[in-house]
């Protein structure tokens, strides 16, 4: 007999292993070899090889031929869908652990996402215009003293031609703009009264404006304007206006040729309603032809050459200036400064243009990080709930997690098990996170002043969001899962784990880490809000009650000044009626050129500088710590100053009543001698967070405003229609409008009040969040405890005794966090307020009201769960089980 | 009554597998039933019967050991479960009924 066995055809074999069922292949297979065999004994090699086949051939039939999908499990599907029907299923049977694991985690998340499109929107400022990279504006910088000042945007008409002529290479576009203003638009008898500016023909282009009606090139006519559709909208309704005549400051005539998309919220050029050709502007006053590089009164915005940089660009023109007033003579006083053009891209608009004297201030900036943090910190003390709670609960699951590693479960699938179970969760916190964002950010938006949008159909926003779900899931799942599964199955299914007396510490630190930033976020708030009312109640040295500023818009106020005082006084609501160069609430110009005996008082800076009437006085109410005010008998008066205290104090002047001072100006054309008539008390103008400017009044000048003294007593809402009636008589083309003092000074602290709104929401919110997981530990410690609790009580412990001896445990942890959070904070405010020269003492209070309002709420939350504790029947505690 | 489902052949091989008690695997039962009813046996339709079987629950099987005739692949013992047997007494009490329904004069055929 051959020594090697007979096989069927190989490629019969084959066909059968491939189609068969892999439950059924082995005993077939077996059963066909064992009937091979007997037939080739029986009938040859060649026989039993065809039956062979043909018996392979009648078993592939339904039933014997597996599923198409492939039987086998080629993944791991099946485990991923038991850990997360277990993690449901754990969820369901704890319904008050969920509750407070995913409403606090999805609160934080709420949270954080919100402060997210805050940061996001606040970084994405003025990327509406497509030329985002390439656009800068011109600023001026210079050195004073050694020091290296800048910031400086208003810039002497000459650089313009300058820039364009002798640089042009560098830019695509460079155009000149005037600042924003109000104007009035009219047709027939609408009248609206609009923000607007004039700027150069190229504008459109380069800020890539999005035309509805019209083109781009619609500044290139003298006689043109470009209105916004809003704009459009109220004086046109839904036709086209291109072409259509708009009278503005029903003055000149302009022909609208394009219809612009408002700008957003977040551009520089918000709110800008209308834009007319700078070629109107130099053509109209044929002054501003003639001025020289000592008035800076434009601005100038410029795209760079594609393939050029800021830096390349601002190393062509730093010496702009510098090369061409070398050879003025009346600018050779100026020539020390040593004058730099540079330019400030349009990413640094936002957040890096903040100079102050020249020095920029990292102050918006470190607002974003500010808010930013906080918006980490409130996840983090989201996720450091879930942490607690899911290793608090750890001791019940520890069988289960025997029962696993005993069945053969390897570590990292428990990892992957107790992953997968905060990946759920933290799922549905995103889903709850998201509704709770949508519902809020109307809200929000309010409270920020933004406008901000959930922006669906950005792939960003999905990719930031499945990797921030990644991140918290991950954070929030690695101490469960990296603790959990490290038990060890032997103990753990003997029944004696413990957790030990150092298993809870981790779970104390994360408590007073929770609590020592609740407790920071308190006292900040708290010092911020004292601050801001301190600043508020500051003594602004006039009456901005009843104050009333109207800017007067067209010729018509100077022309029928007098019949308009007249009639207002008339009218009985008004008392006093002054002009002046600008508002109360800021100061507009600054000017250098004071001396006295040829000393220099300037100092390098200048003062402030207001052109008033004689009646402005009476009509703030400024107060005189000596001297007199401006009097309309005294002719000699029209060279007479009124300086602040500042001022004096500046200027060095022991008594300055009487003094004589020189002022020589170029812009206001003066070159004489001025008498100090008297000191008035600082009046706050600008920042109320700064110390007062040093200003000087007189009386000449443009002045562009009336300030109104309403009759005192009478209320606005009955003062106010009167004196639109005696406007819309005297000057009916124009439409009323007015600014109130005190609306426009409370306007100082709207950044300042949304910090301290944002803030105080924010801290709400860490406390409810560090709560809800104190309130969840001290439910879980009390169960736990139940039935060392019902021995005590069977042995004569008291309800108090027991609740003292439940909540001492928390107590501790808080007032430990206190005693971090208190010089942490301190340390924080000290640095944070030091800015402001106007501030407040850190108050002790806050402090220790922080800590004390923390201690309670703790108090009041644990002391729920252990009263309910130390209430119940011992009976029914000791029984369980 | 659709309660318990047994095709002709599928009671053939409930029936053998019942005859070879503990030895009833593929082959063996093909060819008890090959020799008992004289009639051939298709490796197929026996397996697919077998699974089919199987399925409704009426057969259960064990694996078995391998031999070197069948190339080291293990044989598949069948038995008869509980409810399997349950399923061959009801085919058998409606047979029996069947038959017993029967009026003698029909089964008097004359053979002329």
């Amino acid at each position: 007999m051959k020594t090697e066995k007979p096989y069927p055809p190989k490629f019969a074999t084959r066909f059968f292993r491939w189609y068969c069922h892999p439950k059924l292949r082995d005993s077939i297979e077996g059963d066909l070899m064992e009937l091979y065999e007997e037939r080739v004994k029986e009938f040859g090699k060649r026989k039993a090889d065809g039956k062979f086949i043909k018996d392979v051939l009648l078993l592939f039939r339904p039933g014997i031929i597996r599923p198409t999908e492939g039987y086998r499990h080629l993944n791991t599907y099946g485990m991923y869908k038991s850990y997360f029907k277990i993690g449901w299923r754990n969820l369901v049977k704890n319904k008050g652990y969920s509750l407070i694991n995913i409403g606090g985690l999805a609160l934080g998340m709420a949270v954080a996402m919100v402060i997210g499109l805050w940061v996001f929107d606040e970084l994405s400022f003025n990327k509406y215009h497509q030329n985002y990279s390439r656009i800068a504006q011109v600023m001026k910088g210079g050195w004073v003293d050694g020091k290296h000042l800048m910031g400086q945007t208003s810039l002497p008409y000459p650089l313009i031609d300058e820039l364009k002529n002798n640089y042009g290479a560098n830019f695509k576009h460079i155009v000149p703009a005037s600042w924003k203003s109000d104007g009035v638009l009219s047709i027939d008898d609408k009248k609206i009264s609009k923000v607007g500016m004039f700027i150069g023909e190229d504008a459109p282009e380069m800020l890539t404006f999005k035309m509805i009606y019209g083109t781009r090139q619609g500044l290139k006519d003298m006689n043109s304007i470009l209105i916004s559709e809003s704009t459009a909208e109220a004086l046109f309704g839904d036709a086209d206006p291109v072409n259509q005549l708009v009278k503005i400051n029903s003055e000149k005539e302009a022909t609208v040729t394009g219809v612009y998309e408002d700008f957003p919220k977040n551009a520089e050029f918000y709110g800008v309603q209308f834009f007319r050709p700078w070629e109107f502007l130099i053509n109209d006053g044929t002054w501003i032809k003639e001025q020289g590089w000592d008035n800076h009164f434009l601005e100038i915005y410029a795209e760079i050459q594609p393939h050029a940089t800021f830096e390349s660009v601002t190393a062509n023109i730093i010496d702009a200036e510098v090369k061409v007033i070398k050879d003025l003579a009346y600018m050779k006083d100026e020539l020390k400064y040593n004058y730099e053009i540079l330019l400030l891209p349009m990413s640094d608009w936002h957040l890096h243009s903040d100079f102050k004297e020249g020095v920029l201030q990292s102050g918006p900036l470190q607002l974003v990080w500010f808010i930013g943090s906080i918006g980490v910190f409130v996840l983090l003390l989201a996720c450091i709930n879930f942490m607690n709670l899911s290793t608090a609960r750890s001791e019940k699951r520890a069988k289960e997690v025997g029962i696993r590693k005993a069945i053969g479960s390897i570590r990292w699938q428990l990892i992957g098990q107790f992953l997968s179970e905060s990946f759920l969760v933290v799922a549905l916190a995103f889903i709850i996170a998201t509704t709770l964002v949508v519902m809020v950010l109307p809200m929000f938006n309010q409270l920020s002043g933004k406008e901000m949008n959930m922006p669906w159909s950005q792939p960003w926003f999905w990719v930031s969001s499945f990797i921030f779900l990644f991140i918290t899931g991950l954070l929030a799942g690695s101490y469960p899962a990296l603790y959990l599964s490290s038990f060890k199955p032997v103990s753990v299914l003997k029944g004696v784990f413990r957790a030990g007396r150092f298993a809870s510490i981790p779970r104390r630190i994360l408590v007073v880490v929770q609590f020592t930033v609740s407790v920071m976020l308190i006292i900040c708030t708290g010092v911020i809000y004292n601050q801001l009312v301190f600043i508020k109640n500051r003594p602004v040295g006039y009456q901005r009650d009843g104050l009333l500023m109207i800017p007067k818009k067209s010729a018509a106020f100077s022309t029928k000044a007098d019949a308009l005082e007249a009639e207002l006084k008339n009218s009985g609501a008004v008392t006093e009626i002054a002009e002046s160069g600008g508002m109360v609430t800021s100061v507009w110009s600054g000017n250098g050129g004071f001396s006295q005996n040829g000393k220099d008082l300037n100092q390098n800076r200048g003062f402030g500088t207001l052109g008033v009437s004689h009646d402005f006085g009476k009509t703030v109410g400024w107060q005189f710590i000596e001297g007199r005010d401006f009097s309309k008998e005294i002719a000699s008066d029209s060279s007479g100053l009124v300086i602040n205290e500042a001022a004096a104090k500046f200027m060095g002047l022991k008594n300055p009543t009487g003094q004589v001072i020189h002022w020589k100006n170029g812009p206001w054309q003066v070159d004489k001698d001025f008498v100090i008539l008297g000191v008035i008390k600082d009046m706050v103008m600008e920042s109320p967070f700064e110390p007062v400017e040093p200003i000087v009044y007189f009386t000449m000048g443009w002045k562009g405003w009336l300030m109104l003294r309403v009759t005192p007593g009478m209320p606005m809402q009955e003062a106010l229609p009167k004196i639109e009636k005696v406007f819309n008589n005297v000057i009916p083309d124009i439409p009323f409008d007015y600014k109130f003092a005190n609306t426009e000074y409370a306007a100082k602290f709207s950044t300042e009040d949304r910090i301290g709104k944002l803030a105080a929401v924010f801290a709400i919110l860490a406390i409810v969040i560090s709560c809800l997981g104190l309130f969840g530990l001290a439910s879980f410690v009390a169960e736990q405890r139940t039935k060392e609790i019902g021995v005590r009580k069977v042995l004569g412990a008291s309800v108090a005794n027991l609740w003292q001896m439940l909540s001492k445990e928390f107590v501790i942890l808080v007032i430990l966090s206190c005693v971090i959070a208190v010089p942490l904070s301190y340390y924080i405010l000290y640095n944070g307020i030091k800015q402001y020269e106007y501030k407040t003492d850190i108050s002790w209070w806050i402090f220790a009201s922080a800590a004390f309002g923390a201690l309670v709420i703790t108090l009041a939350t644990v002391s729920y769960q252990s009263i309910k504790a130390a209430l119940a029947n011992p009976v029914n505690s000791l029984r369980t089980e | 009554m659709k309660k318990y489902q047994l095709g002709e052949f599928e009671e053939i091989v409930m029936l053998t597998v019942g005859i070879l008690y503990d030895e009833a695997y593929g082959v063996s039962i093909k060819k008890e039933i090959e020799s008992r009813l004289k009639r051939g046996v298709s490796v197929g339709a026996l397996q697919t019967a077998l699974k089919r079987l199987e399925d409704k629950g009426y057969l259960k099987s064990r694996e078995g050991e391998a031999t070197e005739e069948r190339a080291g692949r293990p044989k598949k013992y069948f038995t008869i479960t509980a409810y399997g047997k349950k399923a061959m007494e009801y085919t058998k009490s409606t047979r029996d009924e069947l038959w017993s329904a029967i009026p003698k004069v029909a089964l008097k055929v004359e053979f002329s």
